[in-house]
């Protein structure tokens, strides 16, 4: 089985070279997703977090393993980041047996109560109000648990994000509402669309929060923000809501190479790449360039593997087909 | 035992359950300090306090999606959408999300929860306050339907609802909530997916469902006036389907005349037809025939919403005509 990418702590080095190794590890295993759909391997779709990697890295950094992920279609990242290993996430989109849900959900739905991921979300805004049912219900039972919840710039227009937006600050719940502004929805500049020119920050103050805006392109960045947080929300102190300024790197889905994008703004981006911008920060401090490459080998090594693993796996059977409808296992409408 | 309205027997059932299970949560609009705009959770706010009970803003998808993301982490939630009409502005969560995401996560995650809602008309409260919806509801996988015609069984299928460990809707006919009858004392339970049979007859079998139960009862009555001995079958839940009791009771008279207050097309009748014709179709002595509201939005004039809704005298013309042809 391939190894996870939880990371410890980020503010010394140890942790920052954890941090390192998650990042590289979302980024080659969304390279390899991406060549695997190229092998018409992958079927129907996949969103990449190429590009996005500091935000996913970074909040799974700052929670506690009982805390929740809500995620988009956009999920792999956020699912690989909270510890769920790459063989089975990697074998659901191959659609195997071995798959994180043995192939029932796919590259847009992947969830692991286990490791806290509490579902990936393919409809705009719907997991926003269902982060805080959870919160709710951390809060209820006293057990200090957060919720994370995770979306893009383009979500903010719908009707869902509001009403929770709403919900979660007069019940004052432990909720953590991210944007991962890359600026794009699918084929539309966001900013075209919108009233504000920070989608997410700009309307913090219409729910009686503060406006937060952070580089969502350097993990230690985001880390400190996420734990400051998370933080206040075990505490009571309520939800946040952050807006990270970040780019994917393809296009939206499958193969889309993204030419509606202005190549300057591409190569702009490209240039603020948050991986080989943490790489240049922990040489600074004083991790050697062999450390470094231990660790990419041990990551490139962990990409390889789930890709053998997945690939071994076996086709689903039939005998999912009609089961877990209803908790008893069945899908039995009838007697 | 003592006289209970069907809006009492909400708060009562409600109530019975709380008391058993911490897990209990209720929230909607109005439903604490107001006790709900039909007065159906009265008392429970005051009993159970504002942690459990708890008013919302007007935010459908918020109420949904906090009683599922509360769910599956754990606890047991009640949602109320104030009349069911407004399932339109929130379906996505009951529908892509609550129904869908047991079977997409391979069985990781299950939804204990109750969603009540005050369904259908004669209220003459126009068509966006009076649709009945139970065949939406009915035709999504992963819900469980249920629609009680009487405070005993308001009380028995919510406690079986909300101990049901999958997602149910749960629809109150707001026509009902004023009616009355015995309620023993003490804790009532009942089961999901059975149907009751209230009449046994010879010649035709009545199926109906909420606010239709009562009137295929008074007209039974007159049926059996004019020589037609009618079976009564209150179907209760849509799903899972009493399809055991029902082919039985249709069986047995070789009649089947569905009562039912959803629109025309896709009605929970057409469903309950089909199964019918592929299952016991040499059983049957005659064609089966749907009594519906027609496919139309309901009027809210008195006089026309009356013409819509399948009425008793409607519902004794049809099945005399078609018993005497
Ligand atoms: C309610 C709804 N409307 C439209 C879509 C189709 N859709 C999928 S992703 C997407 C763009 C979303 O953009 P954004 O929120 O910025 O997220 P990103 O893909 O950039 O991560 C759209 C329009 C959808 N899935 N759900
Ligand atoms: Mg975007």
């Amino acid at each position: 089985m391939s190894t996870t990418t939880t990371v410890s702590n980020p503010t010394d080095l140890e942790g920052k070279l954890n941090l390192y190794r998650s990042q590289l590890a979302l980024r080659l295993f969304e390279q390899r997703a991406y060549d695997l759909f190229l092998e018409n391997l992958v079927k129907g779709t996949s969103h990449l977090s190429l590009g996005q990697e500091a935000i996913a890295a970074g909040f799974a950094a700052a929670m506690r393993p009982t805390d929740w992920t809500f995620a988009t279609y956009r999920g792999h990242a956020h699912t690989l980041a909270r510890g769920v290993p790459m063989t089975p996430v990697l074998a659901e989109l191959l659609g195997r047996s071995n798959g994180l849900m043995a192939g029932k959900g796919g590259s847009m739905h992947l969830t692991s109560v286990e490791h806290g991921v509490m579902g990936s979300y393919a409809i705009i805004g719907a997991h926003l109000p269902i982060a805080c049912g959870a919160a709710w219900s951390a809060q209820y039972r006293g057990t200090e648990q957060v919720a994370v919840c995770f979306f893009g710039d383009g979500s903010v227009n719908i009707g869902a994000f509001h009403e929770a937006l709403n919900f979660a600050a007069i019940w004052k719940l432990p909720v953590i509402f991210v944007c991962e502004n890359n600026l794009w929805m699918e084929y539309t500049r966001t900013s075209e669309v919108t009233a504000v020119a920070n989608p997410a920050a700009d309307r913090a103050s219409a729910y009686g929060l503060e406006s937060i805006i952070v580089d969502g392109n350097d993990a230690d960045a985001v880390y400190e923000i996420a734990a400051a947080a998370i933080a206040r929300a075990r505490e009571g102190g309520g939800p946040s809501l952050i807006e990270a300024k970040t780019y994917r790197h393809g296009g939206h889905s499958r193969a889309d190479p993204g030419k509606y994008r202005p190549d300057s703004e591409v190569a702009e981006w490209l240039a603020k790449d948050p991986i080989p911008r943490y790489r240049a920060r922990l040489l600074e401090k004083g991790a050697s360039e062999e450390q470094l490459r231990e660790i990419e080998e041990l990551v490139a090594a962990d990409v390889e593997l789930a890709t053998e693993e997945a690939k071994a796996g076996g086709v689903p059977g039939e005998d999912l087909l009609m089961k877990d409808v209803w908790a008893d296992g069945g899908s039995s409408w009838r007697n | 035992m003592a006289q209970l309205t069907f809006r009492e027997a909400i708060a009562r059932g409600i109530a019975q359950e709380m008391r058993r299970d911490e897990s209990i949560v209720f929230l909607g609009e109005d439903i604490g300090a107001a006790g709900g705009v039909f007065k159906g959770t009265v008392g429970l706010l005051e009993e159970f306090g504002g942690v459990r009970v708890r008013d919302t803003p007007i935010s459908e998808q918020a109420i949904l999606g906090a009683a599922m993301g509360a769910a599956m982490t754990g606890l047991k939630p009640i949602a109320e959408i104030m009349f069911a009409d407004f399932f339109a502005v929130c379906w996505d969560i009951v529908v892509n999300e609550i129904a869908k995401s047991r079977y997409m996560t391979n069985g990781q995650m299950t939804f204990p929860l109750v969603i009540r809602s005050g369904n259908g008309g004669g209220l003459r409260f126009g068509a966006q306050h009076s649709q009945s919806v139970e065949n939406w509801a009915m035709m999504v996988p992963g819900l469980k339907v249920v629609v009680p015609s009487n405070a005993v069984d308001v009380i028995g299928l919510m406690a079986a609802a909300i101990r049901d460990p999958d997602p149910v809707i749960f629809l109150e006919a707001k026509v009902l909530y004023a009616s009355k009858m015995d309620v023993p004392e003490g804790e009532i339970v009942d089961t999901l997916g059975s149907a009751k049979v209230l009449r046994q007859g010879s010649d035709a079998t009545l199926v109906a469902l909420g606010a239709m139960v009562p009137k295929a009862i008074a007209a039974a009555d007159e049926l059996a006036e004019m020589g037609i001995d009618c079976t009564i079958v209150d179907v209760r839940s849509l799903v899972p389907l009493d399809t055991k009791t029902l082919l039985r009771e249709i069986t047995a008279t070789g009649r089947l005349f569905t009562v039912e207050e959803n629109p025309r097309l896709c009605g929970w009748g057409g469903e309950l037809a089909s199964i019918v014709s592929e299952e016991i179709f040499y059983d049957l002595d005659g064609p089966i025939v749907r009594i519906t509201t027609p496919h139309i939005p309901l009027p809210a004039a008195d006089a026309l919403e009356d013409l819509a809704i399948p009425s008793i005298e409607r519902i004794v013309t049809t099945v005399s005509k078609s018993m005497n042809s």
